[in-house]
């Protein structure tokens, strides 16, 4: 399986050095109304697919390590939460980038994909605040909790931004309506070379948590052995009460 | 010994305690008070805008109170090992976990009543809309926020940086509560639009996480 | 011209934060590795 990983990650900078020529090339016409900063959309909307489909993953597992107390569910979770808030990242700062010259405004505070998509990484974020400062012997349990409330509210604030937006109209960042069938296949075509991308950036950060996982083992047993305490990073000691 | 019987008995015992010391009674008073007026300074009270403005400002304020109270919630139980002691009766979770809820819930309910005409005063509010839709916005939406920052409060318990861990959970969770306090409210004094939505947005909210908090508060209260 | 410029910001953005995320996996991994042989050796 580790022989795969160069392999892979060479087809995969091809597939997406491919899919950047269509996205900037002649494959796909220029937007009438936007011209060409609407290229913008090729790296903006597969990231937030993408971003949501870890998510996906994370609420999942997150469930799963509620049900079953399976560790492998639980490095899911936490990979999944990690790459899904990088990307998500990249789509907060695209969206801004791609509004300012379209509408002249950075943030349109009733935009409700890119409103939306701010609580959602807002929501991770303190899923991964949570999961780096808790000293409980369960923080996978608690990290799960408040990844299946995240969950839970994702449609909530859906519903109170598009209400909110019927009231107070807004101004759309990033388009709708139909697409030239054209863009679609580019579009399509860029999201799969990112699901590729993230596949492997997955793959390497939960080699990472193994990694991680053993030293933290090895550092239990040498202490155990020793007798001596030994010099962890770890805060094993819990709170005195 | 049902669970009612349990919660009540808690819920007592902590209005008890809080009325003998009034401790976060009085450093919440004080502190709401405190963003009132730097809210008057911060944003011209005087002007056209105030009214729509207004709704955004007492709900952050009472936010804020409400994350001082949440933050010791808590604290007693940890001292002479009280939460232990929970842990391992007989009693449960949800008992303990309601209690501290509607503990809470009564706490910031009074803070409110007391801050409420203090912004009517610095603001010179009137209300143009439906004035008795204040009452279900006020009673859902601190529900919304107690219900959840109780549970993240025993979350927290747990975490290095215990105090700044509570609003870092709390806040992105409460963000549609948040919007629909502070749109219902300002539909409510502007007259503008009808709040019905933002009531039935609420009461939803509160049902969804008072579900998910009773369902899962045993596994937070056993985690050491 | 003038808004061909955000176009490249985007893009290049986007993987200015990809490289940095990927950086800091690379940086830890290095640190564990390191822990991990020092551990070897004491024992």
């Amino acid at each position: 399986m580790k022989r795969l990983f160069p392999i892979l990650a060479v087809l995969t900078a091809i597939f997406l050095a491919y899919a950047l020529h269509l996205a900037l090339g002649k494959a796909t016409p220029t937007d009438a109304q936007q011209g060409d900063v609407y290229r913008i959309i090729y790296y903006h909307v597969p990231s937030a697919w993408t971003a949501f489909l870890l998510f996906s993953i994370n609420f999942v597992a997150s469930i799963t390590y509620l049900i079953r107390r399976k560790p492998k569910a639980d490095m899911v979770a936490l990979v999944s939460a990690e790459v899904g808030v990088v990307f998500c990242t990249i789509v907060l700062v695209t969206g801004p980038i791609w509004a300012r010259p379209v509408w002249g405004i950075w943030w349109a505070p009733g935009d409700i994909r890119l409103t939306s998509t701010l609580v959602l990484w807002l929501i991770y974020l303190s899923y991964l605040v949570l999961r780096r400062f808790s000293t409980s012997a369960q923080t996978q349990m608690l990290a799960a909790a408040l990844a299946v409330f995240g969950a839970l509210d994702v449609p909530l604030v859906y519903f109170s931004i598009w209400f909110f937006r019927t009231q107070h109209p807004q101004p759309v960042i990033g388009g709708g309506g139909s697409m030239d069938p054209r863009m679609l296949h580019v579009l399509l075509i860029n999201w799969l070379a990112f699901l590729c991308f993230a596949f492997l950036v997955c793959w390497s950060r939960y080699r990472l948590e193994l990694l991680h996982r053993e030293v933290e083992e090895a550092h239990a047993m040498k202490s155990l052995q020793s007798r001596a305490p030994a010099k962890t990073s770890l805060p094993l000691n819990r709170s005195p009460q | 010994m049902s669970c009612w019987s349990v919660t009540l008995a808690t819920l007592k015992k902590d209005i008890r305690l809080e009325w003998r010391s009034k401790d976060a009674l009085n450093s919440m008073l004080f502190f709401s008070l405190l963003v009132v007026v730097i809210f008057a300074f911060a944003f011209d009270p005087l002007a056209e805008e105030s009214r729509q403005i207004a709704g955004g400002l007492i709900w952050v304020a009472f936010l804020f109170a409400a994350v001082v109270a949440l933050n010791q919630t808590w604290a007693r139980e940890l001292r002479n090992q009280v939460l232990d002691a929970y842990r391992v009766s007989p009693a449960p979770a949800n008992a303990l976990f309601l209690a501290k809820a509607l503990g809470n819930f009564i706490f910031v309910s009074v803070l409110e009543a007391l801050m409420a005409p203090l912004f009517v005063v610095f603001y010179n509010l009137h209300v143009l809309g439906p004035a008795w839709q204040l009452i279900p916005i006020a009673i859902l939406g601190t529900w919304a926020l107690v219900v959840n920052g109780t549970f993240f409060a025993a979350m927290s318990l747990r975490t290095r940086s215990r105090e700044i861990m509570l609003p870092l959970l709390l806040f992105p969770i409460s963000i549609p509560a948040v919007l629909g306090m502070v749109a219902g409210t300002t539909a409510v004094l502007t007259g503008d639009n009808p709040a019905h939505f933002y009531i039935v947005l609420l009461l939803t909210y509160d049902v969804v996480f008072t579900t998910a908090c009773l369902a899962l508060f045993e596994t937070v209260l056993h985690a050491e | 011209m003038n808004a061909l410029k955000f176009l490249f910001a985007a893009y290049i953005a986007t993987w200015v934060i990809h490289a940095f995320y990927l950086g800091t996996l690379v940086r830890r991994f290095g640190r564990l590795h390191r822990q991990l042989q020092e551990l070897g050796k004491e024992k």
